[in-house]
């Protein structure tokens, strides 16, 4: 209890290094989630909807993906980005920028697997009827994704818990620096860390919160898009 | 912005955000701490991604220095390291009189003994500590954790286990722990840190001239009077090394 009125104590008093922490968090989650629906959403759809040679190996190596460890996304790109790495001219190590990069990486294949099967029971159906109608490929596709919208919805939502929620990545390519880099859960693994066991729990409760009110936004969304 | 690794330890104890706001409104950016144990800080400098380093191994940061990575080195504070372990002392550590003496009756085995593992600055004195009392540790009791300081402490608190540390951090968290000192003192436990800027002739576009300001800050007579004046709970955890009496 004690650690629920010092969350709200941290949030009301404006603490500057958790509101930091909260935005890094949201600015770098909600960054991730665009990114990978807009890339992760058509291929999942381009999957979904069609038959091809291969199709069960990819799925299958696809949900494998879903199993890599966030830190060996981290270790990886780590190597890429370091100064005397393969992209270590850009300079991205230690920024929000490398972070996004990597939740991107790591949400992507769950945003494909989970629109391809929100897709895939109702392609058939759909696609002969737009075919009778003339409609063409990006139309009939189109179609398709509105009638599965519940689903692709779901997929974007499981992106964005597993971008806010991860610590691994976040850990290696942010550097965990206080004030830029530091997000909610690295703050709790620090704290944590330090032994600030109420501290780490508070900031868990407005990690929750937030998690929350975003969730609320994406159901509304949802709800909205049934009765239409 | 001017990038420092530094080690868990110097992080945890907060050091830094109450020393470092002076150096910054002074030069008018920001630096951005990164803290990870003293072998990946020293990784980090070599590979460029930072630009200067706060650690805490002399003897690696002088194979740093002298393959080319570091460009200055100046060692600017001190304390100890200490052995904490269950207050009912198990292993009877709080008689040794030396610290290879503790060494050996850590290693009878009658408590575990918590192992940084991570090559961090503190597992690198562990080890060099072994090697000086000749044992080789292995066994039920020897328990390699590879984590940081903080976890270290806290695993050895749960498990009634003795554990080599640097005073700072254990100042700072010795109200979460079950743990007293059991060994402390003597030049063989000296913890010396050093600030090095890294050498900008491997990496141009590291940011050189902040580094090396950072160096000379490190060494003025203001910044080792607010290293001195820092205090946590009213210990004083680290001892300034340029103004009052030099390292036996």
């Amino acid at each position: 209890m004690s650690s629920f009125a010092e969350a709200w104590n941290l949030l009301i008093s404006g603490d500057a290094d958790t509101w930091s922490a909260i935005f890094t968090s949201l600015h770098v989650s909600l960054l991730a989630t665009g990114i990978g629906a807009l890339i992760g959403v058509p291929i999942g759809l381009l999957i979904g909807a069609r038959s091809f040679k291969g199709k069960s190996v990819l799925t299958v190596f696809l949900h494998t993906l879903l199993s890599v460890p966030t830190v060996v996304v981290g270790l990886l790109l780590y190597l890429m980005f370091t100064r005397s790495g393969l992209l270590g001219g850009l300079d991205l190590l230690f920024t929000p920028a490398l972070m996004v990069i990597g939740e991107t990486i790591l949400i992507l294949p769950m945003m494909i697997v989970f629109t391809a099967s929100a897709v895939s029971p109702l392609a058939a159906e759909v696609l002969e009827t737009t075919a009778s109608l003339g409609a063409g490929r990006l139309r009939s596709g189109w179609t398709l994704l509105d009638e599965a919208r519940l689903g692709v919805l779901a997929a974007i939502v499981a992106g964005f818990g597993r971008a806010i929620s991860e610590v691994g990545a976040a850990f290696m390519l942010g550097g965990n620096i206080r004030g830029h880099t530091r997000t909610m859960t690295t703050s709790i693994a620090l704290e944590t860390s330090k032994g600030e066991f109420g501290l780490g729990l508070a900031l868990a409760f407005i990690l929750m919160l937030i998690a929350y009110s975003i969730n609320l936004v994406f159901y509304s969304l949802q709800q909205q898009s049934r009765t239409i | 912005m001017l990038r420092l690794a530094t080690t868990t330890s110097v992080e945890h104890s907060g050091l830094l955000p109450y020393l470092l706001p002076e150096f910054e409104k002074k030069n008018g950016i920001k630096v951005h701490v990164i803290a990870v144990g003293t072998g990946k800080a020293l990784k980090m400098g070599e590979n460029g991604d930072v630009d200067a380093l706060l650690v805490h191994a002399p003897d690696a940061e002088r194979v740093f220095m002298s393959k080319g990575f570091g460009e200055k080195r100046e060692e600017i504070m001190f304390n100890h390291f200490l052995i904490a372990g269950p207050d009912r002392d198990p292993g009877g550590i709080k008689k040794c009189k030396s610290a290879a003496q503790a060494m050996k009756r850590l290693a009878d085995g009658l408590a575990a003994v918590i192992s940084r593992g991570d090559d961090s600055g503190t597992h690198k004195k562990e080890q060099a500590l072994w090697k000086s009392a000749g044992i080789k540790p292995q066994g039920e009791w020897y328990l390699e954790v590879g984590r940081g300081m903080g976890p270290a402490l806290l695993m050895a608190s749960e498990k009634g286990a003795y554990v080599l540390c640097d005073k700072g951090t254990f100042l700072s968290m010795k109200k979460r722990l079950e743990l007293s000192i059991c060994f402390e003192g003597g030049d063989s436990l000296l913890n010396v840190y050093s600030i090095i800027s890294v050498n900008p002739k491997r990496h141009p576009r590291i940011r050189h001239g902040l580094a090396r300001k950072i160096v000379q800050w490190m060494v003025s007579k203001e910044a080792q009077r607010s290293i001195g004046a820092f205090t946590v709970e009213g210990g004083t955890l680290f001892r300034p090394l340029r103004i009052q009496g030099k390292v036996k």
